[in-house]
């Protein structure tokens, strides 16, 4: 009951923080000093041909009722068409938002993986070699930037071990298109070879960009378990004899995991501004590559619909954080 | 001495000394303590605030910070064994919340937080339930058995039953709620469920009515009585009110400054008050013959303290003896027990009000 009071309540937030962002990068796009339709138009067009275009494009009209229609027809999935292409660009993003969203879920769920237990071991063994080898491992994924390390796995795991492919998201034609996640369509097809191809593809990309955000999710639990390892109730627990695996791995974890999903919701924005980087060197076709491609060709509407787009996932990313926290912390519920 | 004497004390703490690493240098928080709990006794352990209690009941818990706190001598008699010759494993296993439970000072934090109070008590359970033998406990790899259905559904009756024991009002909807859910009396009252599901031995109760109202400890305190006589558990209950060690325990030992000064039962302790400290304990409870008196001089610092007596600086007593020998515990008759080389005349005496 408590729970549905709080999901209700975040959804009712999620329209205005919507709208909000749709205000923001309608003001970013038309107070930057350049004319897209002069840009779409070409060099030899005649100011006649460019106010025609600009009349076609509906930019002649006042900035409020610009605004209106542009709210309207985002609500409705219109994100106009792309001043280059002159393609609808919902369309390119519906192709390339599950790319994106395939290989940042991969990536989330190998951080955590791997990250949740390593912050806990570090935790545990507190300042012991262990711990300060963790450390280095995680300041280096903090420090590195995501196109370097890019490149060096590429050397190494593609072109001087051939382990996996160089680029790409899927050798030849990719699955049947069901969820557009190719990793579960191959699988609904039962085609093993798409999948390990899939899979192959996935693998570099996929551990770049979740190298630094596992780093934040070792440092965030270890300082969570330390938190929670010195508290009344892990005295309390220790003094009644449970045993150790159990209040570390049961009665520690679940308090320590409050802040790490906090977190794992935040790393969600900085892994999709790191996919535009990673997609670009690895040629995936997701929203990064298109939003590289778009800012290169001055595709101002492409621009917004890949600006509203990442952050409308972002805030789903994060109304879902909210919703888990009320079931990992009951007191967030009263 | 032997035989009989191993089977009427349950517990037998001896020479026992506690060092802790501190930023100011070596503090010597027990200085070889004795005490002794017999078998189903509440014991009252009272002293100030850093006078070692706590330290104590830590010691025999097998708790002691690892990386801070060392043991520097002394024997933990528990029914016959030495729980300071015991690995920690095994301590855990065996010994903590089976044989030995704890109940905690602060019943609002003592509980994690994001469990459903039933799913703690049943973890416990998993763990502590007096069903398992010692076998059971000292498996290899330490699995609760097989916690089997049958198990769980006998269990959670003898749940259901204690909390009725310990008058909580609908046991199976306080289950299903969170800590931050009831009341800190009713933590209280679950927290000494706990303490006994496990049918153990002995119960170490520190400060466990300090954090609750003054109306609701007399409730607690007399619950804590009633079940431990009841179910024949002994109890350690550390405490730094002199009246609630009175009202709830058989025996009561008095530290200062990590040493116990004086140990006699309650009745003894009010009435012949035999140790200078203590005597000054009992002046200074107020009265409406002479207001309230306090201890001239203060606590001593316990990494330089001072020789002979801990207490000598601060006592009316002292003589040259006092202070270059540590008093050796001698009993004056009866098992009452004092440390001390110039013990308080019958002049000198503390009435008891």
């Amino acid at each position: 009951m408590k729970l549905l009071v709080l999901v209700l309540n975040r959804f009712f937030w999620f329209f205005p923080t919507v709208l909000g962002l749709m205000l923001v990068t309608f003001t970013i796009s038309h107070v930057i000093p350049a004319d897209p339709v002069a840009f779409v138009a070409g060099d030899n067009a005649t100011n006649e041909q460019i106010e025609a275009l600009r009349a076609q494009l509906g930019l002649d009209q006042p900035v409020h009722v610009q605004l209106y229609r542009y709210v309207l027809s985002v609500v409705q999935g219109d994100f106009g068409v792309s001043l280059y292409t002159l393609r609808p660009i919902s369309h390119d993003l519906a192709s390339r938002v599950p790319a994106t969203l395939e290989l940042t879920f991969v990536a989330v769920l190998l951080s955590a993986a791997i990250g949740i237990p390593l912050g806990v071991i570090s935790a545990v063994n507190r300042n012991s070699l262990l711990d300060h080898l963790l450390r280095v491992f995680t300041v280096s994924g903090l420090a590195i930037a995501a196109f370097w390390l890019a490149i060096l796995l590429q050397l190494l795991f593609a072109m001087e071990l051939g382990w996996t492919p160089l680029q790409g998201r899927v050798d030849g034609w990719g699955p049947d298109e069901v969820t557009r996640f190719y990793l579960i369509d191959s699988l609904l097809m039962g085609d093993l070879d798409i999948f390990l191809s899939a899979a192959s593809h996935m693998m570099l990309p996929a551990i770049t960009l979740a190298y630094p955000a596992m780093a934040t999710i070792v440092r965030f639990t270890r300082a969570g378990v330390l938190e929670a390892i010195n508290s009344n109730y892990v005295m309390y627990e220790e003094a009644m004899g449970f045993p150790r695996r159990v209040i570390v791995w049961k009665f520690v974890l679940r308090n320590a995991l409050i802040g790490t999903v906090t977190q794992i919701g935040l790393i969600f924005g900085i892994l999709i501004a790191n996919a535009v980087v990673v997609e670009a060197v690895f040629d995936w076709p997701g929203l990064g590559l298109y939003a590289v491609q778009s800012i290169l060709q001055s595709d101002y509407n492409a621009i917004m619909g890949f600006t509203v787009v990442a952050g409308v996932i972002f805030i789903v990313v994060n109304l879902i954080v909210d919703i888990a926290h009320g079931f990992i912390d009951p007191r967030e519920s009263r | 001495m032997t035989a009989n004497s191993r089977s009427d004390d349950l517990l037998r703490v001896r020479d026992l000394s506690v060092s802790f690493a501190t930023d100011g240098g070596v503090a010597r928080v027990l200085d070889h303590v004795n005490m002794t709990i017999g078998r189903g006794r509440i014991v009252g352990l009272v002293g100030e605030s850093g006078c070692g209690k706590t330290t104590l009941a830590r010691a025999i818990l097998g708790v002691l910070p690892s990386n801070s706190a060392r043991v520097d001598s002394g024997t933990i008699d528990f029914d016959g064994t030495d729980l300071l010759q015991k690995s920690p494993e095994w301590l855990a296993r065996n010994v903590r919340g089976r044989q030995i439970s704890f109940i905690p000072q602060d019943p609002f934090s003592s509980f994690n937080p994001v469990f459903p109070i039933g799913s703690q008590i049943m973890e416990l359970m998993k763990w502590k339930s007096p069903e398992l033998s010692e076998e059971d406990v000292l498996r290899p790899r330490w699995r609760p058995g097989s916690y089997s259905r049958a198990r769980r559904n006998a269990d959670y009756e003898r749940v259901l039953i204690l909390l009725r024991k310990v008058q909580l009002p609908e046991p199976e909807a306080i289950l299903r709620k969170y800590p931050h859910e009831v009341s800190g009396g009713q933590r209280q009252r679950l927290m000494i469920a706990m303490a006994l599901l496990p049918e153990p031995k002995l119960v170490i109760a520190d400060e466990a009515t300090t954090a609750l109202d003054v109306t609701i400890q007399a409730q607690i305190l007399m619950l804590l009585r009633e079940l431990a006589t009841d179910l024949g558990v002994s109890v350690l209950f550390t405490t730094h009110d002199l009246g609630t060690a009175y009202e709830i325990c058989d025996r009561i030992t008095v530290m200062y400054a990590g040493q116990e000064m004086e140990s006699a039962t309650s009745n003894e302790f009010f009435n012949h008050p035999t140790h200078p400290y203590t005597n000054s304990l009992l002046r200074s409870l107020p009265s409406r013959e002479h207001g309230i008196q306090g201890i001239r001089g203060e606590i001593p610092s316990l990494i330089d303290p001072p020789t002979g007596c801990r207490f000598n600086p601060r006592c009316d007593n002292s003589v040259a003896v006092c202070r270059q020998d540590r008093p050796d515990p001698t009993d004056m008759g009866d098992g009452h027990i004092v440390r001390c080389f110039n013990p308080v005349s019958a002049e000198q005496r503390a009435k008891a009000s």
